[in-house]
């Protein structure tokens, strides 16, 4: 089994892992052999902190250990190897290739040469399919449920993880609400797509009246090379950050989630506020990367 | 009298009802030149048609196109049809099919797609026939008429 994309998974399949995510975050204090003797190759063509780190801390939590490299400056990449050569000589080293790479299509196309499962820790502006399933399990156990409402803001125009939450939220039948700047809308092709589902779906610029009805609010940066002029980038940058006073009508169990890494768009003083989820949620990020790497390897049924 | 442009032929295969202006695409679509370097092809373009006002025909000699061959062409001639000639008669006669899995006939759009940058043949589901919406297996990426049109 490779995890390549959202879109490859049924609810079913989502369910199961979000089941076995909170067995692995029960049980994680507990000395654990599930993937003794295994090896997690971990190849980062592009620099990542919390998913290079969160994967190989989850490996070692399972008793397996890891490869790999952190920047493709190391690697034989450098000298001109292409990938499926290079997938071809790491699956020899392990049992399981995760891949971060830059271009979009690379985690497939890994899959489909490598005879090792292969899970995408992100191809380019296309897929990060753990991010997504973390994202999942934070609603899940911070809320209960997933059939809520949900605000994604910041850039849907460019941003793989808000597509994909948006994607795997629409199959739980949640009501997501859309807010961007100007320009950085969700792609007519994405809100297509999420219309094949039983989703409420609204879109709107306006931020702070969209904040009293949510649940979930989960928030994006939004980068500064999207904007021609630096003078707009400023402007839109301040309607769209997270003040403490951007709360006040507030669900009072709202969360506020964030992909990390952050740069301003929240405001440091919702870190202290019960809003704020989201280094809990980096913390979730391993118990669910324990799920997908025990699935993968075949260690749980 | 009908008016004859092109000889019939033998044995073969003639491809009829292409979109006017097409045939060279479909020529190039079922890579005749690498495919069949030294059959005869008889090339009919802006020939008058009842149904569609003007045609372009392809006749090739000597060879029955396999379907695989010829349901590319659904991808700009969605009308276009088959007969397979054997001793100067029809023996055969169908539409073409889009397949739902066209593979290393198209360039994806999205410049940033692996497929650029490995030695691989793209891949693309069909989702949807008409209008056709064609999807990158490798990057995910949306083709639509636009893009493929633009590509022959």
């Amino acid at each position: 089994m490779d995890i390549i994309s959202i879109k490859d998974l049924t609810k079913g399949e989502i369910e199961k892992i979000l089941d076995l995510s909170e067995f692995m975050e029960k049980n994680m204090h507990i000395q654990n052999s599930l993937l003794q003797n295994k090896i997690l190759g971990t190849l980062f063509f592009e620099p990542s902190t919390r998913t290079r780190l969160s994967f190989e801390a989850a490996m070692k939590k399972l008793g397996g250990v890891c490869i790999g490299f952190a920047t493709s400056k190391y690697a034989s990449v450098e000298k001109g190897e292409n990938l499926i050569d290079t997938i071809k000589t790491v699956e020899n080293y392990c049992d399981v290739i995760v891949i971060r790479h830059p271009k979009e299509g690379s985690a497939r196309l890994a899959a489909e040469v490598s005879v090792k499962p292969v899970i995408n820790a992100g191809d380019g502006a296309n897929q990060h399919p753990t991010q997504t399933l973390l994202d999942l399990y934070t609603i899940k156990r911070e809320k209960g449920r997933l059939d809520l409402n949900i605000a994604l803001v910041g850039d849907l125009k460019y941003g793989r993880t808000v597509h994909s939450l948006a994607y795997a939220m629409a199959m739980f039948n949640a009501s997501i609400t859309l807010i961007s700047p100007e320009g950085l809308e969700m792609p007519d092709e994405l809100i297509l797509d999420l219309k094949k589902f039983n989703v409420t779906l609204k879109e709107t610029y306006d931020l702070e009246s969209a904040i009293p009805r949510s649940d979930v609010l989960y928030v994006t940066r939004i980068q500064k090379e999207r904007f021609p002029d630096p003078e707009e980038y400023e402007k839109v940058k301040g309607a769209y950050k997270i003040r403490p006073e951007s709360l006040k009508n507030a669900k009072q169990d709202l969360i506020i989630l964030h992909p990390l890494p952050r740069v301003d768009e929240i405001s440091p003083e919702i870190d202290q506020t019960k809003y704020a989820k989201y280094f809990k949620q980096v913390y979730y990020g391993i118990p669910v990367r324990m799920a997908v790497l025990a699935l993968v390897l075949e260690a749980v049924e | 009298m009908k008016e004859v442009k092109v000889r019939k032929i033998k044995n073969g295969t003639v491809i009829d009802h292409i979109v006017a202006g097409q045939a060279l695409n479909v020529l190039r679509i079922i890579g005749i030149a690498r495919e069949y370097p030294r059959t005869t092809v008889t090339v009919a373009m802006n020939v008058p048609s009842g149904k569609m006002g003007t045609k372009d025909i392809v006749k090739v000699e000597g060879k029955e196109l396999k379907e695989d061959e010829v349901d590319k062409i659904s991808l700009i001639s969605q009308n276009a049809t088959i007969n397979i000639i054997r001793d100067y008669e029809v023996v055969e006669k169908k539409k073409v099919k889009m397949p739902s899995l066209l593979e290393g006939v198209l360039v994806c759009a999205n410049p940033n797609c692996i497929t650029h940058f490995e030695n691989i043949k793209s891949k693309f589901i069909v989702e949807k026939e008409t209008p056709i919406k064609l999807r990158c297996i490798y990057c995910e990426r949306v083709m639509k008429e636009e893009d493929i049109v633009k590509q022959f």
